[in-house]
């Protein structure tokens, strides 16, 4: 398996030369990352060139990576990132691009390569507020008609903003400010390096 | 001349053959499809923003909750991730446990897809059929987890314990006489092997029911021949997999391409379809309810003949077992800590995928070595597959829209997550 890994990335690297930021193996999977600008003309070489022909989109979400181990993180806030699946090599890759601007960010999409895609970026738009240029039909995908802000960011509070009750007066459904405390029970730690060595 | 307009129809959300909460607005010329757009997220949870703010054993009940029909097919998925994230072996004998609940999971997602399915198109009594063998399902799944359908028994590192000795069995009540009970207590004497293994013996002969009523009937074969066609090239680049891509002739299984567990030492057959039709994919799904229960058979076999551990001794992941636990400072410790704060998992990324009932549920996993992800991603296979419903039902009649669904074989909790 690891051998099979190793020349996926030896092929990968020779097929996107300079495109290709970084191809990391860890865990068994290889992780490419590449940046946004040049991310249409990579894909396209990892789905078509031979020994790649990653023909299948698996998946693709986008990250938030602010509160990265609980520390300011440094760097590109958005990440889109994406699983691709060989049927003809029978091998997976990851692929991952930042997008340049935290305030507005903007990923060329991928329509045009995998129909498949369409849904993951309407998704990614709606939960990241990543934006997809050359999207066909950007719309929201998940969150409710009307919604407002983009709740998979990590600066979204978990019990969101507004909450719907039917309003016996008015005789009809309202929206109004959350009356609910975020609360977290169980807070989040982040060990130093070797405490749960699971060895 | 009257002008004419295409006229835009709603299917659903309140539909009973929209399978949950799916909203579609379709338009029509006549009552030919023109376009479809579904509209999703109805039932939408935000389950991977949840699991960003629970520890890790605390969010794998919530997998149950995704695709509900298939709930420990789901779990798997969710463990695999962790596993290879913390790098841990799981005990041979819980592999085997594993492989054989995935496969009677499928089993309970065939036999409700069949059943709603037919459903759909005018057939009322196999889903009464399909109905009667989930509840010997739901019994096994009861057995070993003690909840019919949200078992949360897969945990990272193994099982949750290990098969009953006994089979659980049916008791005297007002409503049921000693006869009655007795009648249903005559295969549930042993062990929950013993039970199931009786249904491996049964369950052929069910299937060969529903060819009777199903593969010849007319009916059925003028709706769903040569609907929802899907060329293969198609069916990859819309992402399909499982029975939607193997219908389109493409013999692609995660269990033999990429297999997980012990799926390598099985014997089974990937049965693949010619046309890309519903009626292909309905014929791949009943095959491969027979090779799951072939898989399931060669598991009883082998989990009677070996006894042993069905969950890592490692106390950082998995819990210390009880008696240990009342005795033992250290045990009590590590019970507290991982019950409290839970375990960590090292920084890192990883996508882990199985052959789901629907395709391939995928789980992706980006940890900063936290107790909790920073961020999970699920990758629903009937998610994919709905999005294509625009192409597959362009150019055919209402009617077949239900049938395109039902092919699809979708479940909202896994779509709207």
């Amino acid at each position: 398996m690891t051998d099979r890994v190793e020349s996926l990335e030896a092929a990968a690297r020779e097929a996107l030369g300079e495109r290709a930021r970084s191809i990391d193996v860890a865990l068994g999977e290889c992780t490419i990352v590449v940046a946004a600008a040049d991310l249409p003309a990579a894909m396209r070489t990892l789905r078509d060139a031979p020994p790649l022909r990653f023909g299948m989109l698996v998946d693709a979400c986008g990250v938030d990576y602010a509160t990265w181990a609980n520390r300011a993180w440094e760097g590109r806030r958005f990440a889109v990132v994406y699983h691709l699946l060989s049927l003809a090599n029978n091998q997976r890759v990851r692929v991952r691009t930042f997008a340049e601007d935290d305030d507005f960010p903007v990923v060329p999409s991928l329509v045009d390569l995998w129909p498949a895609i369409n849904w993951f970026e309407r998704e990614a738009f709606d939960l990241f507020g990543i934006v997809f240029d050359g999207h066909p039909d950007l719309r929201r995908l998940l969150t409710d008609y009307g919604f407002v802000g983009h709740p998979f960011r990590k600066d979204f509070p978990l019990s969101g903003h507004v909450e719907m009750r039917y309003d016996p007066e008015q005789g009809r459904v309202v929206y109004q400010p959350v009356t609910i405390e975020p609360r977290e029970i169980v807070p989040r730690v982040v060990r130093e390096d070797k405490y749960a060595d699971t060895e | 001349m009257a002008e004419i307009r295409n006229y835009t129809m709603n299917f659903g959300p309140q539909h009973p053959a929209a399978h949950g909460v799916l909203r579609l607005v379709l338009e029509l010329d006549g009552e030919v499809i023109e376009r479809a757009d579904p509209h999703i997220g109805l039932l939408h949870r935000a389950t991977e923003k949840l699991a960003e703010s629970k520890t890790y054993i605390q969010s794998l009940p919530y997998m149950d909750r995704l695709d509900y029909v298939s709930m420990m097919c789901n779990e798997h998925a969710y463990c695999l991730a962790i596993e290879r994230l913390l790098g841990i072996e799981v005990p041979i004998r819980a592999q085997y446990i594993r492989t054989m609940f995935d496969e009677l999971t499928r089993l309970l997602n065939h036999l409700l897809w069949l059943g709603s399915h037919s459903l759909d198109v005018g057939g009322m009594t196999t889903f009464l059929y399909a109905f009667r063998e989930r509840e010997d399902l739901f019994d096994m799944y009861e057995a070993v987890s003690g909840a019919r359908m949200h078992a949360a028994y897969y945990r990272p590192g193994g099982v949750y314990r290990d098969l009953p000795e006994r089979m659980p069995q049916y008791q005297k009540s007002s409503l049921r006489s000693d006869r009655e009970v007795a009648k249903l207590n005559e295969n549930r004497q042993g062990s929950l092997l013993d039970f199931i293994e009786d249904f491996t013996r049964r369950f052929p002969g069910y299937v060969d029911d529903y060819e009777t009523l199903l593969t010849d009937n007319r009916i059925w074969k003028q709706r769903t021949v040569g609907i929802g066609v899907v060329a293969p090239e198609r069916a990859i680049a819309l992402g399909f997999t499982g029975p939607m891509l193997r219908g389109s002739g493409v013999p692609w299984d995660l269990r033999r391409k990429q297999p997980y567990e012990v799926y390598e030492r099985m014997e089974f057959d990937v049965p693949v379809g010619v046309h890309g039709d519903c009626y292909d994919r309905y014929l791949v799904r009943i095959e491969e309810m027979r090779q799951s229960n072939r898989i399931v058979g060669q598991c009883v076999d082998w989990l009677r003949a070996n006894p042993g551990p069905v969950i890592v001794d490692n106390h950082k992941v998995a819990p210390p077992p009880r008696e240990s636990m009342k005795s033992n400072m250290e045990e009590l410790i590590h019970h507290f800590k991982l019950f409290t704060e839970g375990m960590h998992v090292p920084p890192g990324e990883v996508y882990a995928g199985i052959e789901h009932p629907k395709g391939e549920f995928g789980v992706y996993i980006l940890s900063d070595g936290a107790n909790k992800p920073y961020r999970l991603k699920l990758r629903a296979p009937d998610y994919v597959h709905l999005s294509a419903l625009d192409e597959m039902s362009r150019g055919h009649m209402i009617a077949d829209v239900v049938a395109i669904i039902g092919t699809q074989d979708i479940v909202f909790g896994s779509i709207d997550r």
